[in-house]
């Protein structure tokens, strides 16, 4: 079973609450063209139900956010549900939600992406209208501030009102000293606050452009028809001129470890979470990161991972504990270790505990358990195959963070070819000096629980 | 407005087999081959209805438990096996029902039933699981304890139903979770996991006859009926009552509702569009429109009907900044009042139907989706059929009824509200 399991990690922030999960992915028919604009097109057929996802992909996240203007790559999404000069005020909504259609959009570090899932006979009304959102946007004043507030309150809601996502936050911008991953993707408060329609028109000209975005299209379609529709619709917009590239400043080689702590009257439970700077797909060398896969499940993908049995079954120091790489990623990216103590058991204790399990890892790591592991990962893109949107997140966000098409169908023979000397290897990344680690603790020595029941409620009825 | 979007052309109904094993376990079936996985969706009836007086949380821990050791297996040999052959088997518990999910490559589905035999007829509920998972539900309470969402959607359940198993945590709370035993597990066990209150649905790689064979392996075993606590049904209470937890945030996280209308009622399908078109997960909804679009105040604004099966919810919620808290319950209270009173326009009306008939096949693209849909059909005890009826139905909702509807729905507008947080004004 699985209570609490993970430390929420937000890799992504959405429009609209009803967000979809992500998960790794598989080897379906594929189809790959690129418009003489630019625009990449991506085709994964799924002819099992008559429904098609279609989404396309910016190569902008918060990571291109300008100094001064974080959270402008969120902002921007909300504001491109606003209107164009063909399409004003939210037709576009209007006119998926009469198809019975569900869209949404969301921003992560590396990318921004939109997406509608449809009957597949309307595939070719999504196109047109999301090509014309590529190039046709309005806005007003009237329209942007209400929208900022939105923002702020989303922010409120997320990160505001919760120590814990504070933590977070604060481990992110320690972790990363220089590189735009230090900043939240929501952006902060302030700079929020000063966002206004003349920086999002800019940075929607900037950014908003065939050859920066990547079209995929998931479903019961014929490729060869997708990507006609596509040429019909998304060919007509002319190309800025050469693809952007990332311009983004390089994080140094790590040297102090650093701790943070947030101690706050609202924290019942106190968590313990390390983040390690490691490469991801996209920057390590050959194998790397998928050593750095096979590592984290090891290590705390499962109830019979090295922390879950050391921690929780034999030390019980801990009533959950588990890693995760956050692999897909254009720079040097995190690998995530948690735990959650059990009663009377001290953060300070409980690290001691997680680092020896982490400096022992190299000599615990035996040929059977590698070979679980990488049956369980590879077993995943099988599973991913059965759903469509799933799918197309997969291909999507690993054409955005720069990986290929031949990057994704090799993945699971990359995997499979991971032996027990690169897991060893690879947990020479989990050095501390490149760590930061967070305590979430309470305020106070005693913690005092609301009352659940009626009765007990520590309400005021007004 | 022009006509509502096409009736869809194949049925849905026709590609499910009923199926029914020698031992008499019946279940519905969607044979597909496309992706080598087979997939498995079950409940009994029972569910967190079914604690023990003064222990809730022990349809949650027997769940919690099924998957941590069983047969010969203590609970890491368990979940190693699962893992060598990449199976997913878990359970869970909501309110009405202890539900059983299972997903297998097609190459793995003799031990996937195998595995699935162990736990669902001889789980151990070792002391070494039982403690720990204890402290992982006692661990997320207290993660939750202060949590704006978690804490406002609690004190409506109790204010709503203040003597009935619906106003209680389905996880437990901190103080009674201890006092959980494993006989009151077994009990329960004993008691729920039965032939007669099973429903099962399987999507993927495999035939009739195949799975036929498996669901005798695995459920034949158990008990043939069930011995249930009768549940009383439970009206909803704290109407016009408002109720503030204090919460050291910036923002209110507010939770309102009142009675719904129950699944089986003839005026569901109405109301189902009725709420719709207040607060239905689209931009057009009227909570959206004027809560979050035209003024900013919140990002999330949302309403449902949850029917179970002795009760019948309208709720909703948003998140809104302190100092506007009032405010964003007055647009929401209007809203409310303007659609009990006039109904929806007709635009809207045509509006919301298009949107419920044309999004149905969405819940039915992959393997899970529609075991699940399956599942919750035969748990809410329709047929085959409602699959090509439903968006009949809804087509069928006329403005009289929206209206008549809206007006038995929402009254006289006034709702139990719950609000988290320093709200200013309310």
């Amino acid at each position: 079973m699985s209570f609490g399991e993970t430390i929420p990690r937000r890799e992504s922030v959405f429009l609209n609450p009803s967000a979809q999960a992500q998960s790794k992915p598989g080897g379906p028919a594929i189809t790959q063209a690129k418009l003489a604009n630019g625009l990449d097109v991506v085709v994964i057929e799924d002819h099992r139900a008559p429904v098609v996802t279609h989404m396309i992909w910016y190569r902008n996240g918060s990571a291109e956010d300008p100094p001064g203007k974080s959270g402008i790559a969120h902002f921007l999404e909300h504001l491109m549900f606003k209107g164009t000069k063909t399409h004003p005020q939210g037709k576009f909504s209007e006119m998926i939600a009469d198809l019975g259609g569900q869209e949404n959009a969301f921003t992560s570090n590396d990318y921004t992406a939109y997406f509608q899932r449809v009957a597949k006979e309307h595939l070719d009304v999504c196109m047109e209208y999301e090509a014309d959102r590529m190039k046709n946007l309005i806005l007003s004043d009237e329209e942007v501030r209400p929208e900022r507030d939105v923002v702020l309150e989303e922010r409120r809601m997320r990160t505001d009102s919760d120590p814990s996502e504070q933590l977070s936050e604060a481990l992110q911008a320690a972790l990363f000293t220089q590189h735009p991953y230090g900043r939240p993707i929501i952006g902060w408060n302030h700079e929020i606050e000063g966002l206004d329609r003349a920086d999002a028109l800019a940075y929607y000209d900037r950014f908003y452009t065939p050859e920066n975005a990547i079209l995929v299209i998931a479903g019961d379609v014929d490729a060869a028809e997708a990507i006609r529709l596509a040429e019909k619709y998304y060919g007509p917009t002319p190309a800025h001129g050469a693809p952007l590239k990332r311009l983004r400043l390089r994080e140094p080689e790590p040297r102090a470890h650093r701790l943070l702590t947030l101690a706050d009257d609202k924290v019942e439970q106190p968590t313990l979470q390390s983040i390690f700077l490691v490469p991801s797909y996209k920057s390590a060398a050959p194998g790397e990161a998928e050593a750095l896969e096979v590592l984290a499940h090891l290590l705390g993908g499962s109830h019979t991972s090295l922390l879950f049995k050391t921690l929780v079954i034999e030390d019980k120091l801990a009533v959950t504990a588990g890693a995760h790489y956050q692999g897909t990623s254009v720079d040097d990216t995190r690998f995530y270790v948690f735990a959650v103590p059990a009663p009377g058991v001290s953060l300070e204790r409980l690290d001691d505990a997680v680092n020896t399990v982490i400096a022992r890892a190299a000599e615990g790591v035996q040929e059977d358990d590698v070979q679980r592991a990488k049956n369980r990962l590879v077993a995943e893109a099988i599973y991913a195959q059965d759903n469509q949107a799933t799918l197309a997140r997969w291909y999507g966000s690993s054409l955005a963070a720069g990986l290929s098409l031949e990057d994704i169908a090799q993945w699971p023979e990359r995997i499979g070819a991971v032996s027990v000397e690169d897991v060893k290897k690879a947990v020479r990344w989990l050095d501390k000096r490149h760590s930061v680690t967070g305590f979430l603790l309470p305020a106070r020595a005693e913690a005092h629980f609301p009352m659940t029941s009626a009765d007990d409620a520590t309400s005021l009825a007004l | 407005m022009t006509t509502l979007v096409t009736p869809e052309t194949a049925s849905r109904a026709s590609t499910v087999q009923k199926i029914v094993s020698k031992g008499g376990i019946e279940a519905w079936l969607v044979e597909d081959y496309a992706v080598p996985l087979i997939a498995v969706e079950f409940a009994f009836k029972g569910g967190a209805a079914q604690d023990p007086i003064g222990k809730p949380g022990a349809a949650t821990l027997l769940a919690g438990l099924l998957d941590e050791g069983a047969g010969p297996y203590d609970s890491e040999g368990f979940h190693r096996a699962l893992e060598e052959d990449a199976i997913e088997i878990s359970f869970s518990a909501n309110r009405d029902d202890l539900s059983g999910h299972m997903q297998t490559l097609a190459r793995n589905s003799a031990r996937a039933f195998e595995l699935l035999r162990l736990a669902v007829t001889e789980a151990r509920l070792d002391p070494e699981p039982f403690e720990r998972v204890v402290s992982q539900i006692a661990a997320s309470l207290k993660r939750e304890a202060n949590d704006p969402d978690f804490v406002a959607s609690r004190s409506l359940r109790a204010f709503a139903y203040p003597s009935h198993p619906y106003g209680l945590p389905v996880h437990g709370d901190l103080s009674t979770l201890p006092t959980l035993t494993r006989a009151n597990l077994t009990e329960m066990r004993a008691a729920t996991l039965a032939r007669d209150n099973l429903k099962l649905a399987a999507v993927g790689a495999i035939d009739a006859a195949a799975l036929a064979r498996h669901l005798d392996d695995v459920f034949g075993p158990l008990p043939g009926t069930a011995a249930l606590t009768p549940v009383a049904p439970a009206a909803f209470s704290g109407i016009g009552t408002r109720h503030v937890t204090r919460i050291d945030v910036p923002q209110s996280t507010i939770r309102f509702g009142r009675e719904g209308i129950a699944r089986k009622d003839p005026d569901f399908i109405a109301a189902t569009v009725v709420n719709h078109i207040l607060g239905g997960g689209i931009f057009s909804a009227r909570l959206f429109r004027e809560v979050r679009e035209k003024r900013g105040l919140a990002y999330s604004v949302h309403s449902h009907l949850t029917a179970h099966d002795h009760a019948a919810m309208f709720s909703g919620g948003t998140s809104t900044k302190n100092e506007r808290a009032a405010e964003s319950m007055q647009v929401i209270e209007n809203e409310i009042l303007s659609l009990a009173h006039e109904g929806p326009t007709e635009e809207e009306l045509v509006k919301a139907k298009k949107f419920l008939i044309g999004s149905y096949a969405l819940r039915f693209d992959t393997s899970t989706k529609i075991a699940s849909q399956l599942l919750h059909l035969q748990t809410d005890g329709f047929g085959v059929e409602y699959l090509d009826e439903r968006n009949k139905l809804i087509a069928a909702v006329t403005m009289e009824e929206a209206k008549r509807v809206a007006k038995r729905l929402f009254g006289d507008g006034k709702l139990l509200v719950t609000v988290a947080g320093q709200p200013e004004g309310i």
